[in-house]
């Protein structure tokens, strides 16, 4: 069974890259990793078709799960999986968890093979209740 | 309506929105991240751009596609938020537009879920809710009533405290300021109506 892969959503590119090289240190190649950053114009913010690219990218049977940043990226990234096809918008998950740390404790948690509900779980655990 | 009156009315709010792409970054360089106007310009210059094919489609395709665009084009959360306001709207209007009133309702509400949001928080929805109860009570001036009430309602979200968006993270620093989206929204519907001046929509 494949591991869950992991999207990194920032409205600057600069830390999308960051975060992503974070997780590399952690599960090296074990999970499938995309990020993006910026909006369609170039400038920081987000955008719906560059996020629907970063989930193919990171596509995985097992699921994607996403780490956002502010409001426009966590709106345009639940547009980008609704626009999925039916079979793969059930498989995806928008964690609400802080970017960086999430990104990392859930490409920690799927390396080991869990499932998409633990990964967005552990995650989201770093969140204030 | 004819796809002349439709071109009419794209081209209207497009040139509205582009002409006003410096006072609504200027908003939101107040009370936000200052995007809002360059987003909503990019976003409707793409719709403007496709304005003669869109006019051509049936009224609720035309308003899938525009909807779609500014998916696509604006970025930022206005992009999923007018994109769901157009796309939800194209959903549930017939082609007459003869139910526009219950239509543009459950557009309204296709907003607040994409943006889990209600009014009272300082957002576009400030603006759209008392647009679509205006809307709901009609009558033969609604015209030229929709434009006063939109333009007000913009205006009524300035002493507003923002507890959605990225105007709440100013807290009580976002009074005094009108909000981006509700400006955009207002604009968006009084230069539909002042377009229509004339025309039936039907």
């Amino acid at each position: 069974m494949a591991n869950v892969g992991i999207v990194i959503v920032s409205h600057s590119p600069k830390i999308a890259e960051g975060a992503a090289d974070m997780v590399r240190q952690m599960v090296g190649d074990s999970v499938n990793l995309a990020y993006t950053g910026g909006d369609p114009g170039g400038g920081l913010g987000t955008g719906v078709a560059s996020i629907r690219e970063a989930i193919d990218r990171a596509w995985s049977e097992a699921g994607v799960a996403i780490l956002v940043d502010l409001g426009g990226a966590e709106t345009n990234s639940e547009m980008a999986v609704e626009m999925l096809d039916e079979e793969r918008r059930d498989r995806v998950v928008v964690c609400n968890a802080p970017i960086v740390e999430g990104a990392v404790m859930a490409a920690t948690e799927a390396s080991g093979g869990s499932s998409l509900e633990t990964v967005r779980r552990t995650a989201e655990e770093l969140s204030p209740q | 309506m004819t796809p002349a009156l439709l071109h009419r009315l794209i081209l209207a709010v497009a040139d509205e929105v582009i002409a006003h792409a410096d006072e609504l970054t200027e908003l939101d360089q107040a009370v936000g991240d200052g995007d809002h106007g360059i987003n909503m310009k990019r976003g409707f210059e793409a719709v403007r751009a496709d304005a003669g094919t869109t006019a051509e489609k049936p009224l609720p395709d035309a308003l899938k596609a525009i909807g779609t665009q500014l998916v696509m084009k604006v970025g930022g959360a206005s992009g999923p938020l007018y994109g769901t306001l157009f796309m939800a709207l194209g959903k549930a209007i017939a082609p007459d537009a003869s139910n526009l009133s219950d239509a543009f309702a459950s557009a309204v509400e296709a907003v607040k879920s994409r943006g889990k949001s209600q009014p009272g928080q300082k957002t576009m929805l400030d603006v759209l809710a008392p647009v679509q109860l205006a809307l709901a009570e009609g009558g033969p001036d609604l015209p030229d009533r929709l434009p006063v009430v939109a333009v007000a309602a913009a205006d009524a979200t300035i002493p507003m405290l923002a507890t959605r968006g990225r105007a709440s993270f100013l807290g009580e620093r976002s009074i005094g300021h009108m909000d981006p989206g509700a400006r955009s929204s207002a604009l968006i519907v009084a230069s539909l109506c002042r377009a229509l001046e004339g025309s039936s929509i039907g």
